[in-house]
Parts: C-alpha cells; structure tokens; sequence
C-alpha cells in the first residue's frame, strides 16, 4: 500500500533509531510537522536559530557518536545552516540535514523562500541531494544516514520538495543500500604497508607519535595508548585529537602545533619518525612546511586517502581505519629503547613548562584547574578562540573523557549550543561549555532552548572583553592597534585607542542579568578563591543552566605561540 | 615548484543524475585545479555518464585530484589514462571567412593534408570538420590562423577511450 512521503519520513526516523530531532518549522516544512506531531518516538527539539540548531545537532553527535539529525524549512532556514555543514565537515561529525524545498514545478522560479541549498553545499558535506521523485525518498534517507556514519564521518543533506513530501508512494524503508561509487574504508588494511610504518617505527631512534581527531572518531584511544605503551614511544596531539591519550599519562607529551606544548614541536622538529594517525596535517599542525619535522620519515595512517600526502610528503602512507591499523599493530608491537629521547623530551618540558604566572590575580589555568578538580568527570565543550586554546593546554582528560571543540572551521558561536545538545543526548553527563565573551554572544538565544528543554549545562565564561585571539595578535604583530576588537568600544570613543583605560565606556551585555532574563544562574567570579565555590554552586544547580562569568584581564596571552606560517620550532615563549 | 608539470588525462563514470557535472567542476575550481578540457556524454548504460578530463598539474595535485574524485559518492570509477595506449579525438569546426579563390584552393589543399573534410563552402567562405588530436586540432589552428585574417573556431573537448591493441594516441 502507497503511502505519503510525510508518512515514509517519520518512519524512515524510527527505523533508524532516531530519537531526537533538531528542528525548526517553516513554510515548506509544515507537513513534516504536522506528521511529527503525530508520533511519539522523536524528540522535537525547537532551537532559537538555524545556526546554533545545527551545533546542538553537532554537540548531540559527538557526546553520543550517534547521527545528529536536523530539520530546517527551505531558504534561509537552509543557509542558516550551512555553517554548521562546513564545520561537521572538517571535524568528521555524523549529522543528516533534511530541508525542505519549495515544490518541484516552482524550483528555478526564484520562488518564495528558494535557493539551490544543494548547489551552495555541495563542497561542506559528503553528500548532498535533491529527491526529484517520491519513488527515491526512501532510498536517498537510507543511503544519507550510511554516508554520514561511514568511513571518515560528515554531514549529510537531503532537500525535499513540498510536494514530495505528500506524494504518495512505496511505503518501504529499505534496510540497507548499495551505492557503487561509495565504498568506504572500514575493516581493510594493507598489512604489507602496516608492515612496513611498523619497522620504521622500531628502528626508529627518536620516534614520536602524533595522533589526530581520526583515532577519536575510530574510537581507539585505548588501542593508541597500549600501542604506545608496548612500543616505549611519547606522543603528541592535534587539537582535535586531545584526549587520545589521558593528559596523565607519562608518555603523553601534549598537544602540538600553533599554540601546542614547547616540548610537543619541539619533540616534532627532532625526531627521525613522526608515526602520525588520523590527522590530515593542517597547516595549524604543520606551519612552515619545509620546516615541518625536517629530519624524520613520515608514516601516514589515514582512513581518507585523499588527506594522504596533501600538505605533507609521507614516506609511508596506509589507509585504514585508526581502530583497526592500531588492533594490528598491537599484534607485532614490542618495547623499544627510547630512553634517553623521553629524557630528553622530559627536559624540554622543563626548561619551558606549560605555566601561568600566579602572582597577579586570576589567570584562566586557575579557572581550568577549578573546573578540572570540580568537573573531573564532564564533558567539556570549548567555543573558539583563546580560552579554547586555554582549554587545550589545561583541561585534563581521562580515558574516554571528551572534548568537544570547533577543530577546523573554528566556528565562534559553536560551544554553547553544541553543549546544549550534548546535555539533551545525555542528560545525566555533566557538560561544562568553556566560552569567551565574544563567542557566547553570537548564540546567546539559545538560553532559551537550554531552559525550555531542561538542558542544565554549565558556561564557564571567560570575559576578558575583548575578541581575545585576535587582539593578541593585534598586539603582537599590529603595534597595538586594536581595531574592532575591544567590545567595550562605542562610537563616542576617541579613535586609534591603544588600551583599555579609565574613561572606558562599560561592558555589554550584563552577563548576570542575561542569565536572569532567561531564568538561569549567574555567578560573577573576579578573584581567585572564588573559582572553586563559583563551580561547586554551578554542580548543584540542576533545575536550569548557570553562567559562571569569569572576569579574566585583557591582556593575558596565549602562549607559547608560533607565528602563522612559521617553523613550528620558532615559538614564541614569553 | 613546478614539479614535472604536463596535461593528464582522467575518464571518469559518474552517476547520471543533475548536479552531478556541477559538482565535478565545482571540485576543479574550489581547489583551483587547472581544468583544460572536460567532455561528458552518457555510455552504453543511460544511468552512467562517462567524462573525459584534461588538466594541467605536477604529479602531485594529480595524485589529489583523483583522490578528490575517488572519494565523491557520485564517481563510480576513477580511470588514470596518462600513461596508457588511447584512441583520442576532438571534433573542432574552422570556418574561414573572406576567402579568396586561391584562399578556397590552399584550404582544400591543407584540408587533405591534415585528413580533415571540407563539409561547406560559400562564395567567400569555407568550413572545415576535423577529428583530430587536441594537439593536432592546435597545431590546424595555428596554421590557420598564420595564414588567414578571419577564422572562426568552435571546438568540443576531446573524448578518449583505451585501445584495445597497442595503438597510439
């Protein structure tokens, strides 16, 4: 018996365990509502804007590791999304994005609320389709959730025409589906080639490990961190890949790259063999390319072969799966005499310690440290900018911890509402959204769905009140000149404004009385001893969300640093 | 850098569904990709179309481009044809324009020497159909264009196919 498209898309929902959905309405979208309406196994979540909408979707993906699922209405209901897209799809995140579509016959009309959302997202998602013909819509939902979930996972978008979704049509959902030119990488790996990385790796003399995102998403930092163990071998992360290894752990030296450990680019510059896994070298990992691990050989270890031999010329270049690459080399791993090297790494890290001075007020490693004894276990959700890289340096993660953050795009406006439905997927987690003041503020309406949809999350907001990262570099690099990064700025101030100074104008918004607005907490911490009782009131306060505004100074640095385009060797360290 | 930097050939299967052709071409100037030549038609199977590209690249932007083919879920089949026996040919149309009489003898005359047909002629004016080699269509042109003012130049991007014996180009 035929039924309608409307009908096939909820059931396509269940089928697939779907059991929360990320949507707004909107004109072309009302009969997937109306049909919504009339079940009861997906959760409708109603965010406050299509952009953070696609975030929560995010944050609910990777608390989960299941596929985030949204539905938006045709025009700017889609592009609102399309940030969202580019950032699942250079952080690898699962998400099927359905939008609706004005009807078949009206598309190319320049019709009310039309655009070619499939044109425009073609290159930020892996796979993105208009469904022409009733016939296929079943079809086109099965393959979108296997490409979303497959190989290196990504954002996934299906546009469907009104009228499709009332069409009539064959009530099946297929249980599975073959696509000929879609064939993932999943449990191959060329054992000769593994071989191969495996041998440079133990005659190596001063080896290191660098583990990417990849070995997150294959979920195989227990296999990373026995492999490393066996093999004697220190290890390094990208951004993405924080939390591979237990911040702990002995022979975890720290994150590498433009605001990496000193001890981390440096153990990178020296070494014979960089064993890397699961990371596409971003030019954030890399800098100067001809600098970039200047006397080692290269193994590559990747489940996208295109990431392979990009930015970097690799001597040996393996695709697979990170679980399964790890699973095999565990078979053959046998201790190496990498002493004297971690020795060495050892002393690097102490002559140039990742340290904050503590003799002048709050710095934001006190508050890291705070919210590392009082949140051990949560997750941490970071926006983008400096308290992200913060975060990186002094957020510690025990095995399995996880440690959301916008890696590739660096979209600000990402955390608070990826922590929003990282708590919605999993209500009982603590999750703690580590923000600054500009980032919270381009998604600051999502209170509103934190409150509604009882999502108790934590915001440690580090208010320095400035675009922090940017005005580092304007310090640094731009002889003080701070254009439009100081958000006390009015336009009654003087101009060329070197500083924060007396006559300063006050901060908006009062983040307390935001947090009030809405129905929320609100603590403001200005000292040092405050931290501890801010974050402990903050782990009580169940019954809806609590802003912890941290009043951190302007000109705290993130460093070490290393210049945009320069050796990674080249840091600058005070 | 320009790391031995020549045209490739790549005949790629596709899906034949829209948009598919936009995204192809999408990927060659998303990641500046220097594109020479793209023809697509559909094969013996009306779901499949078949292209055949020609870029301009050093050996290692052509090793990431098929990668960056290969990984689209619309490519079914990704075929390196640069350094494998092809038969190769491009349709091109060269009319010359303003002829005189001993023009019209000279064009007849270089039509039967590069093997291209006359297929209509005018009072002051002569059409040339050839189906030639990408290269061999320049090198006609080229001629033409030393010779006479006025030329007019259609031309349609080369299809290839692998020989079946140990043929050239």
């Amino acid at each position: 018996m035929d039924i309608s498209g409307r009908k096939l898309f909820c059931k396509a929902l269940a089928e697939e365990g779907v059991d929360t959905l990320f949507a707004y309405p909107g004109g072309t979208v009302t009969d997937l509502f109306d049909e919504l309406y009339k079940q009861d196994k997906v959760r409708v979540v109603l965010p406050r804007h299509e952009q953070a909408l696609i975030h929560e979707a995010e944050g609910y993906a990777r608390q989960t590791g299941k596929v985030g699922v949204c539905l938006v209405t045709s025009g700017p209901g889609a592009t609102n999304t399309i940030t969202g897209l580019a950032d699942a799809h250079y952080d690898s995140v699962p998400l099927v994005v359905f939008t609706g579509q004005v009807p078949l016959d009206l598309i190319g009309n320049d019709a009310f609320q039309e655009v070619d959302i499939v044109g425009m997202t073609r290159n930020i998602t892996k796979y993105s389709v208009t469904v022409r013909d009733r016939k296929e819509l079943g079809k086109i939902i099965k393959m979108a959730f296997y490409i979303a979930q497959s190989g290196k996972p990504g954002p996934v978008l299906i546009d469907i025409p009104k009228d499709i979704q009332v069409a009539q049509g064959p009530s099946e959902y297929p249980a599975s589906v073959q696509i000929r030119g879609y064939k993932p990488i999943e449990k191959d790996v060329h054992v000769g080639q593994l071989k191969k990385a495996y041998k440079m790796l133990k005659q190596a003399k001063r080896p290191v490990i660098l583990a990417g995102g990849g070995v997150k998403v294959a979920k195989a930092n227990k296999e990373l961190r026995e492999f490393a163990e066996k093999m004697y071998v220190p290890v390094v992360t990208t951004v993405m890949g924080k939390g591979a290894m237990p911040d702990d752990h002995p022979l975890y030296i720290g994150n590498s790259g433009l605001h990496g450990r000193y001890a981390a680019n440096i153990a990178v510059s020296k070494c014979d063999v960089l064993f890397s896994i699961g990371t596409r070298f971003n030019d954030r990992i890399t800098g100067d390319l001809n600098e970039f691990a200047p006397n080692a050989k290269i193994v590559h270890i990747d489940v996208d072969t295109s990431s392979i031999s990009r930015n970097v010329v690799v001597d040996v270049p393996v695709v697979a799966d990170a679980k399964v690459a790890l699973r095999k080399l565990l078979e053959w791993a046998e201790p190496s005499d990498n002493y004297e090297w971690i020795d060495r790494i050892n002393n690097w890290q102490k002559d140039n310690p990742l340290e904050m001075r503590r003799d002048r007020g709050m710095t934001p490693q006190m508050i890291m440290e705070g919210i590392n004894k009082v949140f051990a276990d949560a997750t941490y959700v970071t926006d983008v900018g400096q308290h992200q890289m913060w975060a990186t340096q002094f957020i510690s993660l025990d095995p399995g911890q996880k440690f959301i953050t916008s890696g590739g795009l660096g979209t600000m406006g990402f955390g608070f509402p990826a922590a929003i439905g990282a708590k919605i997927a999993d209500p009982k987690q603590d999750i703690v959204c580590i923000s600054g003041d500009g980032g919270m503020q381009m998604n600051m309406q999502e209170m509103a769905t934190a409150i509604v949809e009882h999502a108790p999350v934590v915001v440690c907001l580090l208010n320095n009140q400035y675009l922090g990262m940017v005005r580092q570099m304007q310090q640094l690099f731009y002889g003080k000149r701070y254009e439009a990064t100081c958000l006390r700025k009015r336009n009654t101030c003087p101009p060329n404004c070197k500083g924060p100074n007396e006559a300063c104008p006050p901060y908006v918004p009062d983040f307390l009385k935001y947090a009030d607005t809405y129905g929320a907490h609100g603590i403001r911490v200005t000292k040092e001893e405050e931290i501890i009782p801010a974050l402990e009131a903050a782990k009580k306060n169940t019954d809806a969300p609590t802003v912890i505004e941290f009043m951190i100074s302007s000109d705290e640095l993130v460093l070490p640093m290393v210049k945009s385009g320069n050796a990674m060797s080249e840091m600058i360290l005070k | 850098m320009n790391r031995n930097m020549k045209d490739r050939w790549i005949a790629l299967y596709v899906e034949n569904q829209v948009g598919v052709l936009a995204k192809i071409s999408g990927l060659f100037s998303a990641k500046s990709y220097n594109l020479q030549s793209l023809t697509v038609g559909t094969t013996e199977d009306q779901t499949v179309s078949r292209m055949t590209i020609c870029v301009t690249s050093d050996d290692i932007t052509f090793e990431q481009i098929k990668k960056q083919l290969n990984r689209m879920v619309e490519v079914i089949k990704v075929i390196d044809l640069t350094n494998v026996m092809i038969h190769m040919k491009e349709i091109l149309f060269a009319k010359v324009l303003h002829c005189t009489t001993a023009d019209k003898e000279e064009l007849f005359q270089i039509a039967q020497v590069f093997g291209v047909q006359v297929v209509d002629i005018g009072t002051e004016s002569v059409l040339l159909e050839c189906k030639l080699t990408p290269r061999r269509n320049d090198e006609l042109i080229a001629l033409l264009h030393s010779k006479y003012k006025h030329v007019e130049v259609v031309r349609g991007g080369a299809v290839a196919i692998e020989s079946i014996s140990t043929s050239s180009r």
